[in-house]
């Protein structure tokens, strides 16, 4: 057992998904040819102003009170002034002391206990373009189109004591921001990105030891990672008497190690004033009541719901709700269909077995709720066997026929006819005289053997229900 | 408070401009003026003074999420010192 | 006929009577520049594009060199803005081309409007048309010598800290800095962005007027542009004061004042009480500090605002020779090392230094505390009167050379200029007289929030009853 705790503190940036960048109205869009997104403004030249976009501080109290923090009545924009190419202005407008939102918490789920996170604050600020470096020509190169995008930074307590709980937070906090539809919170894309702030200090003491900070992580696994790297350099540096030095570190996920920023700057020293060219904002009571009165039910909430309203297991629950999309599919198809816990099996399990295989979203698939259940309905019904329905459910998706055409077109009603099904039972009967002697002397349960077998037989169309019956009944009569 | 060589240094590093020695005497001479110059705010009492930043109160100013045109690529490139593959050509960057 | 010599509402009368056309009275304007440009330098270029002569307001024009003009070399004044080509107009430019207006050129400056004199341009200083070896005061130097020279009819500048009024004064001319908000400064390249506002530098105050009405108004683009309408300013040219109530602040008149600009503003102040102006004595405890005040809240803003001119994207970049840092930081080291003057560096490190950890509290934001003490003192003032009536500057112009090694007594000769841009209030500079050398002096009004109205009232009806904005320069 380790003699240190873990102190973790998570700096998260999400590009928020409006249709246009934060202070001018250039289209907030992602993955067009360099530099064929800017304007005056986003490309910093001279004599270009700012003007802030409405959507974008309507996602930031979006944000702020799903995080139930508070939102400040009086906010304003200031300039953090630092010189790197891809800031074109030299500063970057941001929030300093009047963010958008302030002293809220997440819960999550970590390790089977349910735990609060301290959110410090959220602010709204300008994302900066991107450098591609080229060590062949001894350049860099600048597009500037990501410049403007609008970024919520939300910064929490350092109250995460684990690297996995690090990573559940991220996992939680993305599918929050994803249910109230503010961020696409896709770190491929760069529309989330995570700083860290790690430190240790001994079990027993309150203040916090020497923290680094980590950046370069592009996957929530890699955050993981790095924390426990970082964690494990402080332990072994601590306990073999050297010291942690205040400094940023760039994860390389290749090495998996952790990495010293060459060019660091000496000293931090931001000069952050007031933006002279952007007004203050007061944020009515009233804006603030609609803006709430609009907020989805949030994905813990819905759990809940699910668990008490249609009696899923905490399992089926919890798969329906990590994805807002596949949760509303799942309870348009309740409203068809009655029988929730038959959905949700289909839903947590081939439905989204379906979905991973194709690296889609329920929105992309080629199924509405009212054709799933008219599916689930057949199979219910006896009409298809389950094994059969998967594939009926595969072909619904390849071709966009219904369930009932598929069934037809490809005979996969079952046989339930007495006669047709007799006449594979004497087959496999004759086939394994030994199984029906163990029949015979009393072990009923070997029928199952010969229900498998008639089945093959079949080619999957028996009735299984209808054919243990009858084989029963046959070895019975013989 | 007096300005020395070193704050000047500091500020000139800060501000991302190279001052020569042969420059530094003079330029800490010329702030040292000036700041001694502005001390003279120091004799006021502004305790419970509000500060301006803007002197005619406007707020709430917003802009609505619609695209409008942007420059074309060819027109953002025309201003670039140095352009390579549709950037903006820079001294490499190193992290 | 003279048509350079001519303000713009003559030169509509003679479009309108056919007497003259828009064509000739730009060509003549060309003439004239010929002419005398090489003794004044009020132009850093003229521009490429011709005019397309149609538009209601013909009228050719003076830019300073701080406005963006699409496709037009735009520097202010700077070595590191040098090839630097806008790929888009300024608001108040679309108004002018969609108003008719014929741009000349670009009128010079003192680099980035950081100075009184136009003396730390990167292209040389401009000279004054009253007396050759003074300065044209600044930081819009260029358009007022052009518009006093005759080298155009009327010319658009900056005021930051009084870069309109103070050389409208010391070239003999009408300067007007609008209420901040009145004009977009979207496209105008930012000095102090809480302070700057466009306006006017005209022949008399009805040009003003009629300039004023096609610069204002509200454009979104502009957060800080107030939407409010704007009056048609020439029904403010009344020849009437009677009753205004004029205050005159005791801390204008105390030592340090000029005596022959003294004797000259008495002269006014008398005229104005004789044409039924009230006179109030008044006072503005905190303008004393209104120069160190704006010293610590422009350079800040400009420190900030010039942090764009790095080499990365346009204008100028150095090409270092060896390594000192690496090849990044050397090149921004050099390249504004190289591509800013002596001045600029000045204010670029003040403004740094004020925001700095651990003063921000001590400079910055107790300026920004005595920023609202200086506006209460005018608020309180413009509850008793109409108008506060100041010299422009506290002296008439000065030669060229003979300040440029001080900054600080450069700067103090903006003490009457500087409140009316730290309160944000509309304030304009008109011609009152000249000094026994010959050079003219100016009369400051400074007014309530979006009150030009009364600005120009009391303007119009001085100059109705003087000559003074009649004299030309002999060049």
């Amino acid at each position: 057992m380790s003699q240190f705790e873990t102190v973790i503190g998570l700096e998260v940036h999400l590009q928020l998904s409006t249709k246009t960048k934060i202070f001018c109205s250039c289209a907030n869009q992602y993955g067009c040819p360099p530099n064929t997104n800017v304007c005056p403004v986003c490309l910093g030249l001279p004599g270009s102003l700012p003007v802030l976009n409405h959507q974008a501080l309507l996602y930031g109290i979006t944000a702020g009170l799903a995080l139930n923090a508070q939102i400040n009545p009086f906010i304003k924009f200031d300039r953090k002034n630092y010189y790197y190419p891809d800031l074109p202005k030299g500063y970057q407008i941001s929030q300093y002391d009047y963010p958008v939102a302030k002293d809220g918490f997440l819960k999550i789920k970590s390790g089977g206990q349910e735990k609060r996170i301290g959110i410090k604050r959220a602010h709204l600020e300008e994302d900066a373009g991107k450098l591609v470096h080229d060590n062949m020509f001894g350049c860099s190169l600048v597009d500037y189109n990501r410049t403007g995008t609008p970024l919520i930074e939300i910064v929490t307590e350092p109250d995460l004591r684990s690297p996995q709980e690090a990573y559940d937070y991220l996992n939680t906090l993305k599918l929050t921001l994803q249910y109230l539809g503010v961020s696409d919170c896709d770190m491929e894309k760069g529309s989330l990105r995570c700083d860290a702030n790690v430190s240790i200090r001994p079990i027993g003491q309150s203040a916090l030891g020497t923290k680094t900070e980590l950046k370069n992580m592009n996957s929530f696994r890699a955050v993981k990672m790095a924390l426990e790297y970082e964690v494990r350099r402080h332990e072994q540096t601590i306990t073999s008497g050297g010291k942690i030095f205040q400094e940023t570190l760039l994860w390389n996920d290749e090495k998996a190690m952790t990495i010293t920023m060459r060019s660091k700057e000496q000293a931090h020293d931001y000069r952050y004033f007031p933006d002279p060219d952007l007004v203050p904002f007061a944020i009515d009571q009233s804006v603030i009541e609609q803006v709430r009165k609009q907020l989805p039910e949030l994905p813990q909430d819905k759990f809940l719901r699910f668990l008490s309203q249609y009696g899923l297991s905490e399992y089926d629950a919890n798969m329906l709700v990590a994805d807002r999309g596949i949760a509303d599919f799942f309870e348009a198809a309740v409203k068809e269909y009655p029988h929730a816990k038959k959905i949700a099996n289909w839903m947590a399990g081939p439905v989204l077995m379906e979905l991973n295989d194709r690296k889609i979203s329920i929105n992309e698939l080629k199924i509405t709720p009212q054709g799933l259940v008219a599916l689930i309905a057949r199979v219910e019904e006896g009409l298809v066997s389950n094994l059969a329905g998967k594939d009926v459910l595969t072909a619904m998706l390849n071709g966009g026929k219904t369930a009932d055409e598929i069934i037809k077109d490809k005979g996969l009603a079952q046989v339930s006819d007495d006669s047709a099904l007799f006449e594979i039972i004497d087959e496999v009967i004759a086939q394994n005289p030994t199984v029906v002697e163990q029949i015979k002397s009393g072990k009923p349960q070997a029928a199952g053997f010969l229900v498998g077998q008639a089945m093959k037989k079949s080619g999957g169309r028996a009735n299984p229900k209808k054919l243990n019956e009858l084989i029963t009944r046959r070895i019975a009569d013989v | 408070m007096s300005i020395s060589k070193e704050d000047v240094k500091y500020v000139a590093a800060l501000a991302r401009m190279d001052v020569p020695e042969d420059k530094l005497e003079g330029f800490t001479r010329n702030l040292g003026d000036i700041v001694h110059y502005v001390e003279q705010l120091q004799k006021l009492d502004v305790e419970h003074v509000k500060p301006t930043s803007h002197a005619v109160p406007v707020g709430n100013v917003f802009r609505q999420d619609v695209v409008k045109a942007s420059l074309t690529h060819n027109q953002a490139l025309s201003v670039a010192v140095e352009a390579k593959d549709g950037c903006f050509k820079v001294p490499l960057v190193i992290e | 006929m003279n048509l350079h010599s001519l303000t713009a509402h003559a030169l509509m009368d003679l479009y309108k009577s056919g007497k003259a056309s828009p064509k000739e009275a730009y060509e003549d304007v060309l003439n004239r520049i010929k002419a005398v440009e090489p003794k004044v330098k009020a132009y850093v270029r003229l521009v490429s594009q011709q005019p397309d002569y149609s538009g209601e307001f013909q009228i050719p024009i003076a830019v300073k060199d701080i406005l963006c003009v699409k496709g037009e070399e735009i520097t202010c004044a700077s070595h590191i803005l040098k090839g630097f080509h806008p790929p888009y107009d300024a608001g108040i430019i679309e108004k002018i081309k969609k108003s008719g207006g014929t741009i000349l050129g670009i009128a010079n400056m003192d680099e980035f409007a950081f100075g009184s004199s136009c003396e730390s341009s990167c292209y040389g200083p401009s000279y004054n048309p009253w007396d050759l070896a003074c300065v044209p005061g600044g930081s819009s130097g260029g358009s007022a010598a052009a518009v006093a020279a005759l080298e155009a009819t009327w010319a658009l500048g900056s005021d930051t800290g009084g870069s309109i009024r103070q050389p409208a004064s010391f070239c003999g001319i009408v300067g007007l800095k609008p209420t901040y908000g009145r004009v977009s400064r979207y496209g105008l390249i930012a000095f102090a962005s809480s302070l700057d506002q466009v306006g006017p530098l005209t022949r008399d105050v009805r040009d003003c007027a009629l300039l004023m009405n096609i610069i204002s108004g509200y454009d979104e683009r502009d957060s800080t542009s107030v939407n409010r309408p704007v009056p048609d300013y020439t029904k403010a040219l009344v020849n009437d004061v009677k009753g205004l109530k004029i205050g005159i602040p005791k801390e204008a008149f105390a030592d340090g004042l000029d005596a022959e600009v003294r004797r000259s503003l008495e002269n006014a102040v008398d005229l104005l009480k004789k044409l039924g102006g009230v006179v109030h004595e008044v006072s503005l405890p905190h303008t004393p500090y209104a120069v160190a005040t704006y010293y610590i809240v422009a350079t800040a803003e400009a420190s900030s605002n010039l942090a764009r001119f790095d080499g990365v994207r346009y204008g100028l970049r150095a090409r270092p020779a060896g390594l000192r840092k690496n090849a990044l930081v050397d090149m921004y080291e050099e390249t504004r090392a190289k591509g800013f003057g002596d001045e600029a560096k000045r204010r670029i490190m003040l403004g740094t230094y004020v925001l700095s950890s651990g003063y921000y509290d001590a400079y910055y934001l107790r300026a920004q505390k005595v920023r609202t003490l200086i506006k209460n003192d005018l608020d309180e003032v413009f509850k008793k009167c109409d108008v506060i009536l100041t010299p422009t500057c506290p002296t008439v112009a000065f030669k060229v050379g003979e300040k440029i090694s001080d900054p600080l007594s450069m700067y103090l000769s903006d003490i009457y200029t500087i409140p009316a841009n730290l309160a944000g209030i509309p304030s304009i500079s008109i011609p009152c007289g000249f000094s026994k050398s010959g050079l003219p002096i100016g009369l400051q009004l400074m007014g309530k929030a979006f009150d030009e109205e009364m600005l120009l009232r009391i303007s119009y009806t001085y100059e109705q009853n003087t000559q003074w904005h009649l004299k030309k320069p002999n060049l």
